[in-house]
């Protein structure tokens, strides 16, 4: 059989993804760690004396910490079989990233191991945010000293 | 009081929304799309539309990584505001290093507690 | 051209084990043992599969009354970085060592070479087979194990399972070794790594078509053709084939698959098993015993590989796959 003869049969055969069903999970998913997000803020605000502006830092280490033991229980990947992007997506998504990592290389030792591959999985997160930020900044600076916007 | 529970809800459950799409459609790999929703947010707050969005739906637009390029952005303009263009290196960690740190303390703390698991359910 | 085997070697005795969650196989009952700890009380996933490709061997050895200095050769492999777990087992079982690397082909490309020794003289008895372990091999080819990523219905779950068979002169109690058939390196453009049983059925297809021209046989004259681990969908990608060919597909009924059918209908295994240790864990228990009961006569076994890296997807090379056969008879 010719190689073009084969991938059509490939897809014939292969199961599209359910898209609607996926998509559905993920906003469901998604949208449950956030409220929960949103009850951490709260919480902060009420018990510990933040503000809607600074109660956001405690809230997103509180739900990395959430990540970590379901990570280390193994259920975080369960919720992300079911969820996809509605796990992955959140902050929670980004602290299992990097915890599953950890977790994984600690028979390396803490030093080789832990440490140089902690961020195997989200580094591209933290370099795409940090480059992105640079050039977004530094367009809006050049935009704001040629009086085209303001700050 | 519960209207921005709900908006948390269901922002936050488009953005991740938007993700599956990437992932399902997009045929994208998680690293591809949380890069590329890193870089939507850092835009959006570029242009001014994020801070808004994090008025209307708090959790539901802070806690996706799309805030993550956000606040690095955010911290970036500050910076450059007050301090000319070395500002846009300077300023970025400034808002941002609560999730970063709590992701590096809590994976040495895991690394140190747990073992991996192969298990299906 | 297909090797034939004039002595034909046979399949003395076989040693099978596995992790915990190969419990849930439906080939369970035929393993030799089924273990509680995935790690094999060892410190870590690689010294665990290690240990499991001893005990293997171990079962093999006690089933035929011999010991490590009796064997002349070891040769089997796995999927992990430069395989070090059977290296690893090597160092401690003794015995000269061949590694090979095959993918997931290698519980048969092991026997090809242990038969091929033994057809030369040059070997009495020899171990071959081949072994996985889950956390081992998604660590190295995939994500970390508690990473929570979605895998698609097209992905396949690598086992945790060692098999390894002790080669020997003929023997007419024991399922002998007719012929086999080397197969290439076979690449029709797949590129994704969750969706392995498409990479590797046009492998698979070119080998039983070869076996079966050179051999002037057809599907028929066998009571069993089992590939390795090609999953539900590439099994299906495979009848296709055959059936494209001009084959009808009642007459694809002896065409099965280890990995489709290792976990039977739990959908939390996605397309099926797969990884070295399903073919050989599969072929050396089952299959085997299945023979010596006088269920299948002659059975062509055709373990399947995926030969890529990780490195290869990221550079966004497609995925060459191969597949090796051997045809058993019993009397």
């Amino acid at each position: 059989m010719e190689k073009e003869q084969y991938h059509q049969l490939e897809q014939n055969v292969t199961p599209k993804p359910p898209y609607f069903k996926n998509v559905a999970k993920a906003f469901f998913v998604g949208g449950l760690i956030c409220t929960i997000g949103q009850a951490v803020s709260l919480f902060y605000i009420i018990f510990f004396n933040f503000t809607e502006e600074t109660a956001g830092n405690p809230t997103v280490a509180t739900m990395v910490f959430f990540a970590m033991i379901l990570t280390g229980f193994g259920l975080y990947k369960k919720i992300g079989q079911f969820a996809g992007a509605g796990s992955a997506v959140p902050v929670t998504g980004f602290g299992n990233a990097v915890i599953s990592a950890a977790i994984e290389h600690r028979s390396e030792g803490l030093v080789l191991g832990v440490g140089g591959n902690l961020f195997k999985l989200a580094g591209s997160v933290v370099l795409f945010g940090v480059v992105s930020a640079f050039f977004v900044g530094l367009i809006k600076y050049i935009l704001v000293t040629l009086g085209v916007v303001s700050w | 009081m519960v209207m921005t529970f709900v908006f948390a809800f269901i922002v936050g459950g488009i953005i991740c929304a938007i993700g599956q799409l990437l992932m399902d459609v997009g045929k994208l790999t998680p690293g591809h799309t949380l890069s590329t929703l890193v870089v939507i947010g850092a835009i959006l707050d570029g242009i001014g539309l994020y801070e808004p969005l994090i008025d209307f739906a708090g959790a539901g637009a802070t806690v996706p990584i799309t805030s993550f390029g956000n606040s690095l952005t955010h911290g970036a303009l500050a910076e450059a505001e007050r301090h000319g263009v070395v500002g846009v290196l300077t300023g970025m960690f400034e808002v941002t290093s609560s999730g970063i740190s709590a992701a590096i303390v809590f994976g040495f703390i895991g690394a140190l507690l747990f073992k991996p698991k192969g298990n299906v359910d | 051209m297909v090797i034939i085997f004039q002595s034909r070697p046979s399949l003395i005795a076989a040693g099978v084990v596995a992790g915990p969650l190969e419990k849930r196989s439906i080939f369970s009952q035929h393993f030799d043992a089924i273990y509680d700890d995935e790690r094999w009380q060892m410190k870590t996933n690689e010294q665990g599969h290690r240990k499991m490709v001893e005990e293997a061997c171990q079962f093999a050895m006690k089933k035929a009354d011999v010991k490590n200095k009796d064997i002349d050769y070891f040769m089997g492999g796995d999927l992990v970085n430069q395989m070090t777990p059977t290296n690893f087992a090597a160092r401690d079982l003794d015995i000269p060592f061949i590694g090979l690397f095959s993918a997931c082909a290698t519980s048969i490309s092991s026997v090809i070479v242990a038969s091929l020794l033994t057809e030369a003289g040059a070997s009495n008895l020899s171990l071959a087979g081949a072994s996985s372990q889950h956390n081992a091999v998604e660590r190295q080819f995939r994500y970390p194990v508690d990473y929570g990523s979605q895998k698609p219905q097209t992905a396949q779950w690598t086992v945790t399972a060692a098999g390894y068979a002790l080669i020997g002169k003929h023997q007419e109690e024991y399922p002998s070794i007719e012929a086999a058939t080397v197969g290439k390196s076979v690449d029709y453009g797949m590129d994704d790594p969750f969706h392995m049983g498409a990479a590797m059925a046009p492998a698979a297809f070119q080998t039983i078509q070869s076996h079966l021209e050179q051999r002037n046989q057809k599907i028929y004259h066998y009571d069993l053709i089992l590939t390795g681990d090609l999953g539900q969908l590439g099994l299906k990608l495979l009848k296709g084939m055959f059936v494209e060919s001009g084959i009808k597909s009642e007459e694809l009924k002896p065409l099965r698959d280890a990995g489709a059918e290792f976990y039977g209908q739990d959908e939390a295994f996605q397309s099926g098993a797969s990884g070295a240790g399903c073919s050989a864990a599969v072929f050396f228990s089952y299959v085997i015993q299945q023979m010596r009961a006088g269920t299948y006569k002659r059975v062509l076994l055709v373990a399947t590989g995926a030969l890529l890296s990780p490195l290869t997807f990221q550079q966004g090379e497609t995925i060459p796959c191969t597949a090796h056969a051997i045809e058993i008879t019993m009397k």
